[in-house]
């Protein structure tokens, strides 16, 4: 199943870690940004009703 | 219906939530889709061997990084003229994602370059042009960081933006320009003669399409992050006062 890469084995499959491990991290790390943002903000609309009533 | 409608911060994140849950799965499918087809399904090249499969990954980010550019240079332009803090926020949003994949094309270039042309590097005009653009992407995220009044930040970065779209323009064209360098012409073109093999060819445009919907994807995404953070900070700011 796995391709024969021969000499190119490092160049290929260092693109793909590479690549892969970068995209990995940058939809991570937005996905917990965009969750602890929403938290917050709920917490802090939450507040701001409480301080109204 | 305008598009002016999703100017309105509710509105976006509205329609933006309805979109995201089809639209990243679709993104991943497709780029896990064309990465198996390139890596397993298709034959070596005659010449450049196994490093061909780097195509799948470098062709795409290396276009997603001067396109997002171009996104944020129009977003910039409608805040300039318009002044919807929407469009502000979602060119700061796409810088993080433009630099992602300029560093994926600058590394899998380097990897790709070293066994076909013996250096990891050479200071030819794309290779050049393009890690100018790295460096602008980095210096309007600094900026953004830097300046603490957003809409001066907006200001700021829209202006950068306008500048920094000579090198993603020179990114993309460089070859044609110099007619020098190592680096080859496009990969892709409408006239089928110029595009790379079929066999090369389709796993590729998947690859594309699913980088395309991956950057539409994150740049919601974190529009919507920014949204509420502008919201969050206001909220905040009207606590201490209290």
């Amino acid at each position: 199943m796995m391709p024969d890469l021969g000499k190119y084995a490092v160049p290929v499959l260092g693109s793909y870690a590479a690549a892969l491990g970068l995209l990995g991290v940058l939809v991570a790390l937005s996905v917990w940004r965009f969750r602890r943002m929403r938290q917050a903000l709920t917490e802090a609309e939450g507040r701001a009703r409480m301080r109204d009533v | 219906m305008s598009l002016w409608e999703y100017a309105n911060p509710k509105r976006f994140i509205e329609t933006a939530g309805r979109i995201l849950p089809v639209l990243a799965p679709l993104s991943l499918l497709a780029i896990a889709g064309g990465l198996v087809w390139g890596f397993f399904f298709t034959p070596e090249d005659y010449r450049q061997g196994a490093t061909v499969k780097i195509i799948y990954l470098h062709v795409p980010a290396a276009m997603m990084a001067i396109n997002a550019w171009v996104m944020m240079l129009a977003a910039s332009l409608i805040w300039l003229v318009r002044r919807h803090h929407v469009s502000a926020l979602a060119a700061r949003a796409a810088a993080p994602v433009g630099l992602t994949f300029t560093a994926i094309a600058l590394v899998t270039g380097a990897l790709w370059g070293q066994p076909m042309w013996g250096t990891w590097w050479e200071w030819d005009p794309r290779l050049t042009s393009f890690l100018i653009l790295g460096l602008f992407y980095l210096g309007y995220i600094a900026l953004w960081q830097a300046v603490e009044n957003p809409d001066t930040a907006a200001d700021l970065t829209g202006v950068l933006c306008i500048v920094g779209s000579v090198f993603a323009v020179l990114s993309r064209y460089a070859v044609n320009f110099w007619n020098q360098g190592l680096h080859q012409g496009a990969s892709l073109s409408l006239d089928r003669k110029g595009n790379v093999s079929d066999v090369f060819w389709y796993p590729l445009l998947l690859c594309i399409a699913g980088f395309v919907l991956l950057f539409v994807s994150l740049v919601l995404l974190r529009t919507m992050t920014e949204i509420r953070a502008r919201r969050l900070a206001v909220l905040l700011a009207r606590e201490r006062l209290a």
